[in-house]
């Protein structure tokens, strides 16, 4: 049983990749081995900045053989298909059997595969490997045409049992294997022989290289707490920084240093972000006062002076870096304590947003507006939500985040606070850019709320109006994200808004811009439209309205924009669909909801949602489903053939039977029990109630025909059929679902 | 890489020790190019000698322009005219690493006492259509070179691959100096009897040309004089390969100099801020458009080992 030893010792590989990079090489080479016939018993892999190495133990020492009989034609076929069968087996004709079949004799072909050496496959293997390896990015180098994602320098592979280790003979261009490996480039730079993964791993160490990315992790994260518990600080954490900085090492040391008093006056979120984003540094805090005062860095090599001299220029670096973020803070301060955020937003009006839409400074008067409008409906007060959405945007103007385009929105906070805003508006400043993905957090203050959705809707509104939608995985102006936005934002937060109003407010402003109208006067005029009317038809008034377009013309272009609005409504309920799906929701539950009217609603359609759903995963919900879809079948047969409705009508009175009997009494019972369950939104006390008819319907099933001889039995039967449909249309549209 | 390295004590010093290292590695020292450029990387020994199959070996100083830069020599790290140092070997010798960390330590950087690092970086430049993977190298956290190696230039894959080096030297000299400000730096030796500090050779040239830069540079000229580079650059390419005497001669190198004084007065359009956002791109495009034009015209040459007379599409004059 050997075991084999694979390393792709390389110029310094990108630290991001490094990890995908041990899954892939250990997929490949072991699909590989297995796929020729070559089992094992475990497989790991590791990665340092140079090498990619992967251990196989407990190999097959060679593939079993493969015996195949294949069934050729008969004795007495034409020579062609003899010849075919030749040429598709590669044997001659001698080497063929003859043997007795039902229809006489046939030729058989018996092929052997001789089982083959390790050695053989490991090579073949590796090589495929080697040559079709899924790095994101790769380049040749030199005069070759291997690609590899720096220039892969050499390579051991070696097969090693009780008798020793053999070098497999891989060769992949000018490369050929080897048993031989480098140490750490400094410190242990020369060649040297291994036997065995253990024999590797020990040697590497000794030549000042740990192999395990996740011990040089370990062995960081230690030693940086240990030195700044040492001093009675903290590490921040981040876990993303750990593994990059692990992935730029193979002898990690790690040293802690202090930030100059002059920059400790900076928000911390900026020394974090300067220190993590240049330096790669970690953030050292002071436990009592939350201050970021110290950092950590870490490198590749011991020296004499212990880092001293390492420490030194790393500081100097960070003390450049700083002076710089410094610089950009003191000014920005300065520019919004005379002039306001407005006075640093002005510059907006220059920046284009999208060639299409026009100006930042145009889309935050659209947020501004929308914001306004979306006040009530959140709970927050419509002029503190639109002086949050008219400065918003202004940090983007600001030094820092043209230096740091990751604090835009935190920065705004700051300089929001100091400009003297207050009642959350600092915080919308910083919060309306949120959530930024499913996981991240949703804000809940209302006039972050508020501002926060009119980004999202102003953004979403105005690319539907210029129909850049997203296509396939094609969406880069992430409106597949804005939508989920919004929806996290109403369903996190339980707001009650029919986001079909927002979304014509918001393409009624895209509209106004286009047109060169006042967006507030435009807006004024379909707010008002959008908070009195609830239907969906309002957005073909209110847009009509908008236009001043006459009741008896609707010009092309309101109906193109009232088209967006319902393609965008369908948007978010397919976004909605994806949303739910984690929850375990189908899809097909989820369109029998929004089949239902009033799903613009989105908290309501995912609270009947979530009832529904539970409902057909109970026992009598299933039944119930089961008993509905017969009702509503043999119901729309007989109309469809009859050509009439069977609505109204039925009477106890031509029942014949006791199950005809207990249904209409169940009926009966659920119709006035349901609708002043559904009068409250309680879809789960409304489906219990249906839960009740479950007995009743299997029961009239099973011993009553529907199509009596009778033609006035079977009418007022049918008539009761419908009355089962009818109790269940209010709660939602049972025939969507599926099953 | 045992050997202590004596400390420079000038910023020429370091060039000098550069120079030596490269040449006595076999590279051609070559002066630098005598136009406007943005980087080093403009310089033809490295953008056109880095196409076609012939070997190639350069090291040169290259003084680098970038208008934007300008701080009229207050700020202690930024400029707007500074130097590069650069080395193209093609194709890309296997030691090229080690190379490179032979000529810090020829300028006075001790590996037994610094923290070297390569740093992902992938290098691209839109204006000349091309695109290498690499690294910047970190020396105690700071950036002081640039390692690529080219994959495409001026929309060609390179076969074979160049090699290429790019030292910031301002600021890598600071740090080996130890200098806070670049003006303060010494330019030759600290003890010679005229001692001259970088401000002394440079401060009074930042200040003039920051001005003229950011408020004083027509923009009607430099605008007409973009259109005329480009038009010049197209005629030259578009030119029959035979002279009148039956010579066929590309012009390759000509029509790149008119390229390399559209991308300067891109530069300089965009630090007088007349230049949009949505222009920026039309700009750059029609500057790579003239990059990729040269790039095609070089390789038919016989310093890229081509045939000058194979034929070759009609340009599209503008």
């Amino acid at each position: 049983m050997p075991d084999l030893l694979l390393e792709l010792f390389s110029e310094e590989i990108p630290a991001r990749m490094q990890a995908r990079a041990c899954a892939d090489l250990k997929k490949l080479v072991t699909d590989g081995l297995v796929e020729a016939g070559l089992t094992y018993a475990s497989a790991g892999a590791f990665s340092t900045p140079r090498r990619l190495v992967l251990t196989v133990e407990g190999l097959l020492a060679e593939s079993k053989p493969v015996r195949e009989e294949r069934k050729g034609p008969k004795a007495d076929a034409p020579d062609a298909a003899l010849q075919g069968f030749l040429r598709s087996t590669g044997l001659t004709k001698d080497q063929l059997e003859l043997r007795d079949d039902k229809k006489g004799q046939v030729y058989f072909a018996v092929i052997e595969k001789p089982g083959r050496a390790a050695a053989e496959i490991v090579a073949e293997v590796v090589e495929a490997t080697i040559r079709n390896f899924p790095w994101p990015k790769s380049m040749r180098w030199g005069a070759g045409a291997l690609r590899w994602v720096r220039p892969l320098q050499s390579i051991l592979c070696l097969l090693n049992d009780e008798a020793g280790a053999e070098v497999v003979p891989v060769t992949v261009d000018h490369l050929t294997a080897g048993n031989t490996t480098e140490g750490h480039r400094f410190m242990a730079p020369s060649r040297f022989a291994v036997s065995s993964f253990e024999d590797y791993r020990v040697k590497l160490r000794r030549a000042h290289v740990v192999l395990d990315a996740a011990e040089r992790e370990a062995a960081i994260w230690q030693d940086a707490q240990n030195q700044a518990f040492a001093q009675g600080l903290e590490i921040v954490p981040d876990a993303g920084l750990l593994a990059e900085v692990a992935g730029l090492v193979e002898w990690p040391v790690v040293l802690m240093g202090k930030i100059g008093e002059a920059f400790l006056g900076l928000p911390p979120e900026v020394l974090q972000t300067s220190m993590k984003e240049h330096q790669k540094f970690f953030s050292v805090r002071n436990p009592k006062t939350g201050r970021i005062e110290g950092f950590v860095t870490v490198a590749n090599r011991e020296t004499k002076d212990h880092g001293a001299t390492i420490l030194a220029g790393n500081n100097k670096v960070l003390s450049a870096r700083l002076s710089d973020a410094k610089f950009f803070w003191e000014n920005d301060l300065r520019m919004v304590k005379t002039a306001g955020l407005e006075g640093m937003g002005a510059g907006l009006a220059n920046v284009t947003f999208h060639n299409k839409l026009g100006s930042q400074a145009d889309r935050v008067k659209r947020i501004e507006a929308l914001a306004r409008e979306i006040a009530p409906m959140v709970g927050a007060k419509p002029d503190l939500a639109a002086e949050a959405a008219r400065i918003c945007k202004a940090d983007l103007q600001s030094a820092m985040v043209g230096e740091f385009p990751e604090l835009q929105g935190l920065m705004g906070r700051y300089y929001a606070q100091a400009a003297g805003h207050d009642d959350g508006v600092p915080e919308a400043c910083e919060m309306h850019y949120k959530p930024l993905g499913p996981t991240d957090d949703v804000p809940t203050d209302p006039v972050s709320v508020a501002v926060a959705l009119a980004d999202k809707i102003d953004t979403l509104t105005g690319f539907w109006a210029i129909d850049e939608k997203p296509t396939g995985s094609k969406d880069p102006y992430a409106l597949r994200r804005a939508a989920l936005g919004v929806i996290r934002l109403v369903l996190g937060n339980g707001v009650r808004i029919h986001v079909l109003n927002p979304t014509a407010f918001g393409v009624g402003c895209h509209a106004a811009t286009r047109q060169g109208f006042d967006i507030r006067d435009q807006a004024r005029q379909v707010a008002q439209f959008a908070a009195s009317i609830g239907e969906p038809v309002f957005a073909q008034k209110l847009l009509k309205e908008a236009f001043k377009a006459s009741e008896n013309e609707l010009s092309p272009e309101v109906g193109a924009l009232t088209a967006s609005i319902y393609d965008l409504l369908a948007f978010f309920h397919d976004r909605l669909k994806v949303f739910l799906k984690d929850e375990g929701i189908r899809h097909d539950i989820i369109d029998a909801c929004i089949a239902m009217p009033g799903n613009d609603d989105l908290t309501l359609l995912v609270n009947r949602a979530r009832a529904l759903n539970a409902f057909i995963q109970s026992e009598d919900g299933t039944n119930l489903l089961q008993g509905f879809k017969r009702a509503n079948n043999i119901l729309t047969q007989a109309e469809t053939k009859d050509g009439v409705e069977y609505s109204y009508g039925a009477d106890i009175k031509f029942a014949e039977t006791d199950a005809e009997r207990s249904l209409f009494a169940a009926l009966d019972a659920a119709e006035s029990s349901i609708a002043p369950a559904m009068a409250t939104e309680d879809f789960a006390g409304a489906m219990a109630e249906l839960a009740k008819l479950r007995a009743p319907i299997d029961a009239f099933f099973e011993t009553v025909q529907v199509n009596a001889d009778s033609e006035v039995i079977r009418r007022n039967r049918l008539n009761l059929l419908h009355r089962i449909r009818a109790a269940c249309a209010p709660v939602a549209d049972l025939t969507k679902i599926e099953g | 890489m045992t050997q202590t390295p004596t400390a420079p004590r000038s910023f020429q010093e370091i060039i000098l020790r550069l120079m030596t290292y490269w040449a006595s590695k076999g590279c051609a020292v070559m002066q630098p190019y005598d136009m406007e450029v943005g980087a080093g990387t403009f310089h033809p020994a490295t953008t056109l000698r880095s196409l076609g199959a012939k070997p190639w070996a350069a090291a040169y100083v290259q003084p680098s322009r970038r208008p934007t830069d300008g701080r009229y020599g207050e700020n202690p790290n930024r400029l707007q005219h500074y130097y590069q140092y650069q080395v193209l070997i093609k194709p890309s010798p296997p030691d090229l690493q080690a190379l490179y960390l032979g000529s810090l330590a020829a300028i006075g950087i001790d590996m037994e006492m610094h923290d070297i690092r390569f740093v992902e970086d992938d290098w691209e430049s839109p204006t000349l259509g091309a695109w290498g993977l690499g690294w910047e190298v970190w020396c105690d956290g700071m950036e002081v070179s640039q390692f690529t190696y080219f994959q495409q230039v001026g929309g060609h894959d390179c076969h074979p691959v160049s090699g290429e080096l790019t030292y910031g030297l301002e600021r890598l000299a600071m740090y080996i100096l130890g200098v806070d400000h670049v003006m303060d730096m010494p330019f030759n030796d600290p003890d010679a009897p005229i001692a001259l500090t970088y401000g002394d050779v440079f401060r009074q040239t930042e200040q003039e040309y920051s001005r003229w830069n950011f408020d004083q540079a027509d923009t009607d000229t430099l605008l007409q004089h973009f259109k005329d580079a480009e038009a010049e650059c197209l005629r030259s390419l578009n030119a029959p390969v035979k002279d009148s005497a039956g010579r066929a001669i590309i012009m390759a190198h000509p029509a790149y100099d008119q390229c390399i004084k559209a991308s300067h007065l891109f530069n300089l359009l965009d630090a007088r801020g007349v230049i949009s956002v949505t222009e920026r791109q039309a700009y750059i495009g029609r500057v790579r458009a003239l990059a990729k034009a040269c790039a095609d015209a070089f390789v038919r040459t016989e310093a890229a080992g081509g045939t000058p007379e194979a034929p070759m599409a009609e340009l599209e004059t503008l």
